[in-house]
C-alpha cells in the first residue's frame, strides 16, 4: 500500500510542484523586478501611485459587477422558471450546451451580428432607430459578456431551487404570505448559496477577461486581464504583468471569501 | 408544479432560449451565404465549404488543435487518475486536504493568471514556445478536473473488495488493474471528456504560451477575428458545432448508460446534476 502510494504521488506531485507551486511563487517573484531586471519595489509603488493603475482596477471591478448583476437578473428567473417545466433535465442541457461552443466562435458571431450594416444594425434600421455604431461600444461589451456569462450563473442557481423543497413554499402560501413575500422571504433565502456560487462563477472570470474587451469593446475598457495581457505580451513588461497578476489573485481570494465556499471551475457543476 | 406556467413566463424563457441561440445559429446560416459578409443572405453556397477544405494552413491548425486535445487529456486522464489514487490512499487527514487544495488552485485561477504564470515557468525553465509549451499546460490545467471526476467514484467504490483481493491472492497491480480501475472506469471517462473538451475550448492559456510559429484554432480564430468577418470562419465554426454536438451526446449517452448501471445495480434513483 505504501509503496503504491508513493508511485501514484511521483507523477502527481511532479505536476503540483512544476506546474501548481512553481508557477504561483514565479508570479510573485517576477512582480518585484523592473523591466531592465533589478530586484525593485517600484512595481506596487507604481501600481498604487500612479493613479492609471487603481483607476483601471476600479473600472475592472466596475464592469465585473455590472456583469454579474446583469447575469443574476437575467439568470435567477430563467432558473425559477426552468425549474416549472416538464422534462427540466432535457431544458437545462440546452442552456448548457452554448457553453460547449468555443468562445471565440460565439465571439466571433458577434461580430458578425454586431458590426456595421450587420444584421442587428440592419433591424434597427427598418424598425426606424436609424443605423448606429454597436460594435466597440461599452454596451455590446457588456451584453457579449453577460451572454457567455449566463448559463453559468443559471446552473447553480438552478440546482439550488431544484433542491428547494416545494413544501416550504406550499407553507408560506398557507401560512397567508403573498407571492412576493414567499419569493423574499422562503425561495430567495434558501437558494442564496446558489446565487453566491453563481456570482463567484461569474465575477472572477469577467474581471480577468480579455479578449472580448477588444474583439467587442474595441479596448475601451481596460480589465484586469487586459493590462496583464497586454504588459506581457505587448509591452513585455512581465514585472509590472505580474504585479497586476497579483492583485487579481488577491481580488479572486476577497471574492472567494466574501462569496463562501470553494468555487469549483464551473463546468465541473455539470460534469457529474 | 407542472407546465403551468403563465403566457409572460412562457415568453421570458423563450426571450432566453432565442438570445442563446441566435449567435450560433446566425454563424451555421451564413456559413451557407453568398457574399462576404454576414449581412444579407445572398443565396445559398457551399463555397465557403470548399475554401475551408483548400486551405492548408488552417486544416493543420485544426490536426494540431485536435492532437494537442488528444495528447493533453490522455497524459491528464494518466496523471490525474494517479492523483487521486494517491488522495484515495492518503489516510492522514489534513495531508488530504492540504492536497486537495493545491489541486484546485488551478481549478479557481482565472485563465490570464494561469497564461502569465506558465509564460514566466517556460521562459525560465528555457523551453521554446511551441508545441510542447502548448502541450504541456493543456496537461496541466486538465490535471484537477480529472482528480475530481475519479476521487468521488473512488470513494463511492466498495473498500472491502480491496481487502478480498488482497485475501484472495492479487498483487497490488492485479488489485488496480482487474478491481479498482475497472469500478472507476465511468469517472475516468468523464475525466477525460472533460480534459479534452477543455482543451478544444482553451484560448487564453494557450494564447499566452503559444510562441510564433504553433497556433491552435482558438488562437487562430481570434487573429483573423480582428481583421473582419470572414465566411470560412462560418464554415469552420459550423463543423465545429457539429462535433461539439455529437461529442455531448456521446457524454450524455455515456453518463445515461452509467446511471443506468447503477440504477440496476441498487435499484436507487440517478441522481443527475
Amino acid at each position: 500500500m505504501k509503496q503504491s502510494k508513493a508511485f501514484y504521488y511521483i507523477p502527481y506531485g511532479l505536476w503540483i510542484g512544476l506546474f501548481v507551486i512553481a508557477p504561483v511563487v514565479l508570479i510573485v517573484y517576477q512582480s518585484f523586478f523592473s523591466v531592465s531586471g533589478h530586484f525593485t519595489l517600484g512595481n506596487y509603488a507604481n501600481y498604487f501611485h500612479s493613479g492609471v493603475y487603481l483607476k483601471m482596477t476600479f473600472n475592472s471591478v466596475w464592469y465585473a459587477f455590472l456583469i454579474t448583476a446583469l447575469t443574476l437578473l437575467i439568470s435567477y428567473p430563467t432558473a425559477y422558471l426552468l425549474n416549472q417545466l416538464r422534462h427540466k433535465q432535457l431544458w437545462l442541457l440546452l442552456i448548457i450546451l452554448p457553453t460547449w461552443i468555443n468562445l471565440l466562435l460565439k465571439t466571433y458571431a458577434f461580430i458578425g451580428l454586431l458590426s456595421r450594416g450587420g444584421s442587428v444594425d440592419n433591424f434597427l434600421s427598418i424598425v426606424g432607430i436609424g443605423p448606429k455604431q454597436l460594435l466597440f461600444t461599452d454596451a455590446s461589451f457588456l451584453f457579449v459578456a453577460t451572454y457567455i456569462e449566463i448559463p453559468f450563473m443559471i446552473l447553480p442557481i438552478y440546482n439550488a431551487i431544484a433542491e428547494l423543497s416545494p413544501s416550504y413554499v406550499n407553507a408560506s402560501r398557507d401560512l397567508g404570505a403573498s407571492s412576493w413575500q414567499t419569493f423574499s422571504r422562503v425561495i430567495f433565502p434558501l437558494t442564496l448559496d446558489g446565487v453566491k456560487s453563481g456570482v463567484q462563477a461569474v465575477f472572477i472570470p469577467s474581471l480577468s477577461l480579455f479578449m472580448i474587451t477588444r474583439l467587442i469593446g474595441g479596448n475601451r475598457v481596460i480589465t484586469l486581464g487586459t493590462a496583464i495581457e497586454q504588459h506581457f505580451l505587448v509591452t513585455q513588461n512581465w514585472g509590472m504583468g505580474s504585479t497586476i497578476g497579483v492583485v487579481l489573485i488577491v481580488a479572486m481570494l476577497i471574492t472567494m471569501l466574501l462569496t463562501g465556499e470553494r468555487r469549483k471551475k464551473r463546468r465541473t457543476n455539470h460534469a457529474k | 408544479m407542472q407546465n403551468k406556467l403563465s403566457g409572460w413566463s412562457r415568453a421570458y424563457l423563450i426571450i432566453v432560449f432565442i438570445i442563446l441561440y441566435t449567435p450560433i445559429l446566425f454563424l451555421v446560416l451564413y456559413s451557407f451565404s453568398k457574399g462576404n459578409t454576414m449581412s444579407n443572405f445572398h443565396g445559398f453556397t457551399m463555397a465557403h465549404y470548399q475554401t475551408l477544405f483548400n486551405d492548408p494552413r488552417l486544416l493543420q491548425i485544426v490536426l494540431d488543435t485536435l492532437i494537442i486535445a488528444l495528447l493533453s487529456s490522455l497524459c491528464a486522464t494518466v496523471v490525474g487518475t494517479a492523483g487521486a489514487l494517491g488522495i484515495y490512499e492518503t489516510r492522514h487527514r489534513s495531508v488530504r486536504q492540504t492536497v486537495l487544495s493545491l489541486n484546485n488552485i488551478l481549478m479557481v485561477s482565472p485563465d490570464v493568471i494561469i497564461g502569465a504564470s506558465f509564460l514566466i515557468f517556460f521562459t525560465m525553465l528555457g523551453i521554446r514556445l511551441g508545441f510542447i509549451s502548448v502541450l504541456l499546460s493543456h496537461i496541466a490545467f486538465s490535471i484537477p478536473i480529472v482528480v475530481l471526476l475519479v476521487l468521488p467514484k473512488l470513494n463511492e467504490m466498495n473498500a472491502s473488495m480491496i481487502d478480498a483481493a488482497a485475501d484472495l491472492g492479487a498483487n497490488p497491480w492485479q488489485t488496480l488493474t482487474r478491481v479498482i480501475l475497472p469500478a472507476i472506469m465511468p469517472g475516468i471517462f468523464s475525466g477525460f471528456f472533460m480534459a479534452f473538451t477543455y482543451s478544444l475550448d482553451d484560448f487564453a492559456v494557450t494564447f499566452f504560451v503559444t510562441g510564433n510559429g504553433f497556433s491552435t484554432l482558438s488562437v487562430e480564430i481570434y487573429s483573423r477575428a480582428r481583421q473582419g468577418v470572414d465566411l470560412e470562419i462560418n464554415a469552420l465554426s459550423a463543423l465545429w458545432f457539429l462535433v461539439s454536438l455529437l461529442l455531448i451526446a456521446g457524454y450524455y449517452f455515456l453518463n445515461q448508460y452509467n446511471q443506468g448501471r447503477k440504477t440496476k445495480r441498487r435499484e436507487v434513483g440517478a441522481i443527475i446534476k
